[in-house]
């Protein structure tokens, strides 16, 4: 029996080890993520970027977006939603991030149609037509065209827009400031400045009600 | 305590329970680079894991009660995981050059994100725990009474 006992202790100390590693670990990476934003604050709003919702509201979400990302069209929707059942509170802040390959084109159509003020409809009809003209993980933008149609859009105009200096420029520094507040993966939400401490929807609400409670005081 | 655990039996219990040891020490290590520091994972690296996690499980099972065959079963997987591990320290030293590829969202095995020391390098650690458990493992085979 002697030997069983050692058998158990030795592996409750490894996982214990490694249990107690990952929690500081955890911790030692978020401390360093919430400071990273509290450093690079400048990087975080731009006055280029698309915004939903009150210019003043009390809550700011920020949302590095790839509209090629299919996780942040599963996210979308329920930033809406908490968006609508906190009315004129919350303010999403768009940033872009097209990682992945061909999507800085297709953020470009959607600069393109903000000209026109149909930027969110643009951006929507994009979102739901994902599956369509996302192939193998790479945003096909010829096939993003006719999801466009109908959104009362001037085709032939955005068309030419699509390659204006300033609209690269806007992806540029945008990609620019991602790499600064290392964001590498998509969606990347900040509230009121502060990163999530973990991925997921239910961390992303906990920290928007945080803020909401926050900005009544 | 019962007759089998003296003398070569008992050493030899011993000498596979080191080396259960090293390999679970290796597998929470390989999970703690991969699933807690997010380190990305080469395919060498998936290769090398591929023969040490069978190790953490296969050695209890020979410990209780204390089956002398598991050192057949056991010891192939670390000396094919420990010529993995070689081959990929020796890429990652540059002796062996690794083939041009194009970029791709994977990584290649020749980058190493840690690096302790100056030297000590993810493979290089893979390959001292598998020469480790190799070395129990063959001594064991021989302590154990036939």
């Amino acid at each position: 029996m002697k030997r069983q006992v050692l058998f158990f202790a030795a592996a409750a100390v490894l996982l214990l080890v490694f249990a107690g590693g990952a929690v500081l670990y955890r911790g030692q990476q978020n401390q360093q993520a919430a400071q990273l934003a509290e450093r690079n604050r400048e990087h975080l709003l731009r006055v280029h970027s698309p915004f939903y919702g009150r210019a003043d509201a009390p809550v700011t979400i920020v949302e590095f977006l790839d509209p090629a990302c299919e996780t942040c069209r599963a996210f979308y929707p329920a930033v809406k939603q908490m968006m609508a059942a906190n009315p004129e509170r919350i303010r999403l802040v768009l940033r872009y991030a097209p990682f992945h390959q061909g999507s800085d084109r297709v953020v470009a159509m959607l600069e393109a149609a903000r000209r026109q003020g149909r930027f969110w409809p643009a951006l929507e009809a994009l979102l739901a037509a994902q599956a369509d003209w996302v192939v193998h993980h790479q945003a096909q933008p010829e096939r993003a065209w006719r999801h466009l149609e109908g959104l009362g859009l001037d085709l032939a105009r955005l068309r030419a827009e699509m390659a204006a200096p300033e609209i690269a420029r806007v992806i540029a520094q945008d990609l620019d400031d991602a790499r600064a507040l290392k964001v590498t993966k998509t969606p990347e939400f900040f509230v009121n400045g502060r990163p999530l401490p973990s991925f997921g929807y239910e961390q992303l609400k906990k920290l928007v009600e945080e803020a909401l409670v926050a900005s009544q005081r | 305590m019962r007759p089998q655990d003296f003398g070569g039996a008992a050493t030899a219990w011993h000498l596979v329970f080191a080396a259960w040891l090293v390999a679970a020490a290796a597998t929470l290590g390989a999970l703690f680079f991969g699933e807690v520091m997010r380190v990305p994972t080469c395919p060498l690296c998936w290769y090398q894991r591929i023969f040490m996690f069978p190790l953490a499980l296969i050695l209890p099972l020979g410990l209780f009660p204390f089956d002398r065959k598991v050192v057949r079963y056991a010891l192939p997987l670390a000396a094919i995981g420990g010529l993995i591990a070689v081959y990929h320290v020796l890429i990652v030293a540059g002796v062996i050059p690794e083939a041009l590829q194009p970029c791709t969202q994977g990584v290649p095995c020749k980058e190493q994100v840690i690096v302790w020391f100056g030297f000590v390098t993810i493979p290089l650690l893979a390959a001292l725990a598998f020469a480790v458990i190799v070395a129990l493992l063959s001594v064991a085979h021989f302590r154990s009474p036939k």
